[in-house]
């Protein structure tokens, strides 16, 4: 069979430049993806067998993510982003519109295997949105102009690679700098900083020692003085969870293996969050400098950055950047002169999946696995990649550590609040004059960023994303702190003009569109959730309906396995607090309503008879 | 001077070995907390959560916490109950589930689980999820409608048989089990009556052909005693595999 064995050519071709690694799984799926525009059953068995797993678990890696399709081929991928701020700028008619033009059906690839539309999770342009993927590759401000464009370009079939480059053009959106987004350290300062830390008999130590790594047991005072900046500095984790920075290398420091290693989590998901994004395209040298200060500090060997697959036309200017620093001897072997400080970082590209953003999911997916939280303990910091100790920590923790290695942990500390020190980089869309990025001290008032971005008549304003906290007007002078409103960077806001329930809707969809299905109390709650806020939308919903939502929310919060499930009914219930009256007038003034709905369920027959007229309809009541 | 650690279950101390899990020292100790996706031979998954407990004001899944001198552990009480039953409902929801019509019936953990707990109705909406079967083995039968993705037949193939016959794919609600074969059917994989993943289904997915009912509805296992009372005698059993597949990692350490 000739084709077989063209296939299996371009696959092991595609397996070599990945070293046969069956931790490069998903990296190498995300090439046959592109190559072949899907995942086909033949090819999961021929990768079984060039990788040397069963093809079982290659097809379930496959059937994870949902960039990775298995079904059937298209030449492009279209993904409408579909977080609520998108929709809030009109995403659902432009997909409409687009699928209007192309004759396609939404989530059903074309007759022709050219072209499938679909929504996909917030792709992180909540600034410039509605946002837009292509074959992976970003596309913002889409509107009607744009998309007669990419229309165009589909039906003429042309690579996206020759795609008009103005399509792509991402926007930093910086509107107020603070000690980070306004730093001026040049590359590779801040470690030669925290190498100058250790004293002077430290670096004669490891200079006399074989390795550094050595002379780093021998005489740590180097390491350890970084070590004791940054926790001096009392920094905390930037993704959300806050856990002391310091501790958490001190941790992995002191855990033996075989080998140590640097995790970035670049897996920005969390809906309404951006800020990664920018840090990665203008403070990428930042970034890595932070991570390679890690790595000195605990003695790591190799460093990972986990992209998030939305991301990918940052990878290229990413690579460059890695290169520019090995030239400059910030990478590679030997590092700022030390002997034996050998680091490099490689980038690791996610394919579609929220929950990677946890860190144990994270490093699961590294090894080339579907994305599943671990169960804990052991944690990371002991038993991460492949089993060994491993640092993961947010973009923004990175930039934080380089500038405390550069400029010492007591002027850090007395930045912020005595509990959360230093600034935050916030990213600020929905209703509001000037969405974009804002970094802030800790303990700004929530009022402050409002009259910064230009809002007005603001309603509510949903902190750190679905699964943090949505705060209605009387709270706005609470502050962005880990001890008030604890944030991994979101600020959506929403005006008078919205209706929240809606809100909450779309972010019940969204957890449950991407919750792993490992626990079953998320798998089966948050589509439980789902059903009963679309209940509630079509006007079936009852009072025993808020009372299910909150019992939901008791059995995730006591049995789910990571934070998705515990967090999945936090924007409901926030909302169902502050905002009853939008979940009440939907609700029937009925005790009980049947989950089952008669016309619903006729749905299909109509389907199949192409009719959507009244008299297709069961007649419903008219409410009032 | 002993050298027995013990913590408190329900307020009867519980001796533990070093590495034991609070499930694997309370079921050596004649103590039943209600689980499902936990089986005394395999290393603990920690997935179904019916075996939540709380200790202190947090809970956790008893089969993966460590066991430590001096933990308090509540799980007799109504309120872990009430969780339990609400998760089995969630199970019985999420597929088809039919004990009358099912040949497992009396011989599922699940069913006599729901007796055990008290499940009267499903309590949440059904899903009525389409999931066709594959009777293409001349000697198995594999019904997903009944799968709770416990993946015992996963880990038994992998880390009993050497096979991985069967994975998981799909993500969330989605997710579901899969053979190994690029035509997706049984009959194109290496299974064997003989291996421990067939053996070890809790539920009526993986059927063996025409016996169905050589044991008839009445004098089946779950018939004869409620299945807290035999899960202790099930308990102290030696690891059937070292949570390790072999041929899984042998690919990973390349």
């Amino acid at each position: 069979m000739p084709e077989q064995t063209e296939l299996r050519e371009v696959l092991a071709a595609i397996v070599q430049r990945h070293a046969g690694a069956p931790t490069r799984l998903l990296q190498v799926l995300r090439d046959v993806q592109d190559v072949r525009g899907w995942i086909e059953p033949e090819a999961i068995a021929l990768l079984g067998d060039l990788l040397g797993l069963p093809a079982a678990r290659v097809e379930g890696v496959a059937g994870f993510y949902s960039f990775l399709r298995t079904d059937r081929p298209a030449r492009y991928h279209i993904l409408f982003s579909d977080n609520i701020t998108d929709r809030m700028r009109g995403n659902t008619a432009l997909l409409d519109y687009l699928c209007g033009k192309l004759l396609v059906e939404r989530g059903h690839v074309s007759e022709d295997g050219l072209v499938r539309v679909d929504f996909t999770s917030c792709t992180g342009l909540c600034d410039q949105g509605p946002g837009l993927l292509v074959n992976g590759w970003a596309i913002p401000n889409t509107n009607i102009e744009r998309l007669d464009c990419i229309a165009q370009l589909v039906l003429d079939q042309a690579p996206v690679t020759e795609w008009p480059a103005d399509l792509f053009s991402i926007q930093d959106n910086i509107r107020r700098r603070d000690i980070l987004l306004g730093h001026d350290l040049q590359p590779g300062d801040a470690l030669r900083a925290a190498v100058a830390r250790g004293s002077e008999s430290a670096a004669e130590a490891a200079a006399n020692a074989r390795s550094w790594r050595e002379a780093n047991i021998a005489a740590p005072q180097g390491p350890l003085a970084v070590l004791d900046e940054i926790k001096r500095a009392g920094l905390r984790g930037r993704g959300g969870a806050g856990f002391t920075t310091g501790l958490k290398w001190e941790a992995c420091r002191n855990a033996s293996g075989p080998m140590r290693y640097v995790v970035c989590n670049a897996d920005e998901g969390e809906p309404g969050t951006f800020k990664d994004r920018v840090l990665l395209s203008g403070y990428a040298d930042l970034v890595f400098e932070g991570m390679t200060v890690c790595a000195y500090a605990i003695g790591a060997g190799q460093g990972f950055l986990y992209l998030r697959g939305e991301y990918r036309h940052l990878l290229a200017p990413l690579e460059e950047t890695l290169a520019r620093r090995r030239a400059a001897g910030l990478l590679g072997k030997d590092i700022a002169g030390l002997k034996g400080f050998d680091f490099d970082i490689q980038i690791h590209l996610g394919a579609g999946a929220y929950v990677c953003g946890e860190e144990s999911a994270l490093i699961e997916s590294l090894e080339g696995k579907r994305g599943i939280p671990r169960n804990r303990p052991p944690y990371p910091v002991t038993h991460g990649y492949l089993q060994r100790p491993t640092t993961v920590n947010n973009v923004e923790t990175f930039c934080a550590a380089a500038l405390i290695a550069a400029k010492g942990g007591d002027w850090y500390r007395v930045i912020g609040t005595a509990k959360s020190a230093g600034t935050k980089v916030l990213s600020v869309s929905g209703d509001c004059a000037r969405p974009g990025i804002y970094e802030y001290p800790f303990g700004t008032p929530v009022r402050q960023v409002l009259a910064d971005c230009g809002a007005v008549n603001t309603q509510a304003v949903q902190i750190s994303g679905p699964s943090g906290v949505c705060i209605a007007a009387d709270e706005f002078d609470r502050r962005i702190a880990f001890e008030d409103l604890p944030t991994a960077g979101a600020f959506m806001v929403f005006d008078q003009s919205r209706d929240m329930f809606q809100v909450a809707r779309n972010f019940a969809h969204f957890f449950a569109h991407e919750s792993c299905g490992f626990c079953t109390p998320c798998r089966v709650g948050t589509t439980m959730l789902k059903a009963t806020m679309d209940k509630i939308a079509a006007g079936h919903g009852t009072p025993y309906d808020l009372a299910e939502i909150e019992k939901l929310d008791r059995v995730l919060h006591q049995s789910a396995h990571c934070g998705l499930g515990h967090t999945a009914c936090n924007p409901t219930l926030d909302t169902l607090r502050r905002f009853r009256p939008t979940y009440e007038k939907r609700l029937k003034s009925l005790d009980f309503e049947p989950a089952f709905d008669l016309d619903g369920a006729l749905a299909r027959a109509r389907r199949m008879t192409g009719r959507d007229d009244a008299g297709a309809h069961l007649s419903t009541e008219a409410t009032e | 001077m002993s050298d027995t650690q013990t913590f408190l279950l329900d307020g009867e101390e519980i001796p533990f070995a070093p590495g034991q899990t609070v499930i694997q020292a309370a079921l050596a100790a004649g103590h039943y907390i209600p689980h499902l996706c936990y089986h005394p031979e395999f290393k603990p998954h920690g997935s179904c959560k019916v075996c939540t407990v709380k200790v202190g004001n947090r809970t956790a899944a008893s089969c993966t916490l460590p066991a430590q001198a001096g933990l308090e552990v509540e799980s007799a009480s109504d309120e872990m109950n009430d969780l339990r039953r609400t998760l089995v409902q969630m199970l019985f929801a999420e597929g088809n589930h039919f004990c009358p019509s099912c040949e497992k019936s009396g011989n599922c953990a699940l069913q006599a689980l729901g007796y055990d707990l008290g499940v009267m109705t499903a309590g949440f909406r059904h899903l009525f999820p389409d999931r066709p079967v594959d009777a293409s083995h001349p000697d198995l039968l594999l019904d997903f409608n009944r799968c709770i993705l416990c993946e015992l037949c996963v880990r038994a193939s992998c880390e009993v048989d050497g096979k991985c016959v069967f994975a998981l794919s799909g993500r969330g609600i989605d997710k579901h089990l899969i053979v190994n074969a690029p035509s997706g059917r049984l009959e194109d994989t290496d299974v064997a009556l003989t291996d421990k993943a067939v053996q070890v289904c809790p539920v009526g997915v993986i059927l063996k052909k025409r016996v169905g009912f050589a044991q008839p509805i009445g004098a089946r296992r779950y018939d004869a005693s409620p299945i807290s009372a035999q899960a202790l005698a099930d308990a102290p059993r030696a690891p059937a595999g070292d949570g390790r597949c072999a041929a899984c990692e042998e690919a990973e350490e390349k």
